[in-house]
């Protein structure tokens, strides 16, 4: 093909292609998937976790789940430090609106804000573009509850469902046969876990390979939770994706 | 020499300024309007320095709508009085602008509210308020007549009796007053209260 357009970001080629963002989704490919559902009291994010040693440490931090501000979270697929530059960016620019507002940043808003800094990196600077997906879960007073997707190409848009990472058009066809409009918070976990289980390589699902978060609302307030190792392995063992622990006879 | 005050009421806020644009002993118009409308359903009434206030106001004014073309929906209330004062703090310290803003809004939501911004950039959620020499009346008439969830007359009574202080107690007192209103139906002119009228300008001939 026309390998002497790949090099820099800044042109397209013979084609109309920008090569650098394409390889950029590429990349997202390999990378451990996720799925991000809308239901009618909440978002859930499921992400598939690629890093599964003994040897490493779980302490409160997550692999593909992160907080952007108190009604606002994201799961990410893709280069992981790449992800670690744009979460910032996004929590600066979350606090920066509510600094000049004194309310919470639209969710849609946010997206956009953030896809606007993706943007630039395919257009100038001759930096390459950010080998990162997100899906954005949160929840603001003007659309409620909302799902979105964005790409290393700047783009995004709004989703009942969505999946990223490697298999992912496997997965969204899967959630567009079963996904119905008045989904519940729990079907749609039981939903994701479904369909993970079946695009993910692993042949087993253990509560260790996966994350599981919410986005919901209590009391009148937005909360962000991440599901415990023990409460997501009832939940796998609910959905029948692993067998309980063997009783002692 | 300037009066701005408002008045939140049960379901509406209201806002009242002079309406003389003075240059040192020289009164240049008496029906100037102060009270700019920002969009819909946001009042800004200011008083200060001439050129700070038109200028300051209409850079408001386009703020809000660009926020609105942008985003699909409108700026609260409370957060244009929020982005109002960050930008009266910003230029605080190098070139600030000296204007004293009234704002009042409608929202669905929350209501009518009134927020004080004075030109250093204090901000305060209030039920009343007023700028200038003729605050010292028209506070103290409000202190005295003021109610919760007032309706549109008794809240216009209390106006008239804030304007006639100021006219009668203060030295060179403002002889003309625009009222404006804000409430679920939008933000509109209300009505003129005018102890001084322009002659008629007469035509010429054809």
């Amino acid at each position: 093909m026309s390998r002497r357009y790949d090099s820099r970001t800044t042109i397209f080629s013979p084609e109309g292609r920008l090569y650098q963002v394409e390889y950029a989704m590429e990349a997202i490919g390999n990378a451990g998937s996720a799925i991000g559902i809308l239901s009618k009291d909440g978002v859930i994010l499921v992400g598939e976790k690629k890093v599964t040693s003994k040897l490493l440490q779980t302490s409160a931090s997550t692999e593909k789940m992160y907080k952007i501000d108190d009604h606002v979270a994201c799961a990410v697929a893709g280069i992981m430090s790449d992800a670690n530059i744009l979460i910032n960016t996004a929590r600066v620019q979350a606090q920066r609106y509510a600094f000049a507002y004194q309310e919470p940043m639209p969710v849609e808003q946010l997206v956009q804000s953030l896809c606007d800094t993706k943007q630039g990196y395919t257009q100038f600077g001759g930096l390459r573009p950010f080998g990162v997906s997100f899906l954005f879960a949160g929840w603001d007073k003007n659309y409620g509850f909302q799902l979105y997707m964005s790409d290393p190409s700047g783009n995004y848009s709004g989703w009942k469902a969505a999946a990223i990472g490697a298999n992912n058009q496997a997965a969204q066809s899967m959630l567009k046969q079963d996904y119905k409009d008045e989904i519940t918070r729990e079907e749609a976990i039981q939903l994701a876990i479904k369909v993970l289980s079946k695009t993910m390589d692993s042949t087993s699902l253990t509560s260790e390979k996966l994350e599981l978060a919410e986005v919901f609302l209590s009391s009148g307030n937005v909360k962000y939770k991440v599901c415990s190792p023990e409460a997501l392995n009832q939940l796998l063992i609910k959905s029948g994706v692993t067998q309980p622990a063997a009783e002692a006879s | 020499m300037e009066s701005v005050f408002g008045l939140v009421g049960k379901d509406f806020a209201i806002v009242v300024a002079d309406s003389s644009a003075v240059h040192s002993i020289l009164v240049h118009k008496t029906n100037e309007d102060k009270i700019m409308i920002l969009d819909s359903h946001k009042l800004m009434g200011a008083s200060g320095e001439t050129g700070d206030r038109a200028q300051f106001t209409e850079y408001v004014q386009k703020n809000v709508a660009l926020y609105q073309f942008r985003n699909g929906i409108p700026l609260t209330t409370a957060a244009t009085a929020n982005f109002t004062r960050g930008e009266l703090a910003t230029a605080l310290r190098k070139n600030p602008y000296m204007v004293n803003i009234i704002l009042a809004g409608y929202d669905k939501d929350v209501g009518p509210s009134l927020y004080f911004i004075d030109y250093i950039a204090s901000l305060h959620k209030v039920d009343k308020a007023a700028f200038g020499y003729g605050s010292y009346f028209a506070l103290s008439m409000m202190d005295r007549h003021y109610r919760r969830d007032m309706t549109v007359e008794e809240a216009i009574e209390l106006v008239d009796k804030c304007i006639r202080e100021i006219r009668s107690r203060l030295v060179v007192a403002p002889p003309n007053f625009l009222i404006k209103i804000v409430d679920k139906d939008g933000a509109r002119e209300y009505a003129w209260r005018e102890s001084i009228k322009d002659a008629p300008v007469p035509v010429a001939a054809a």
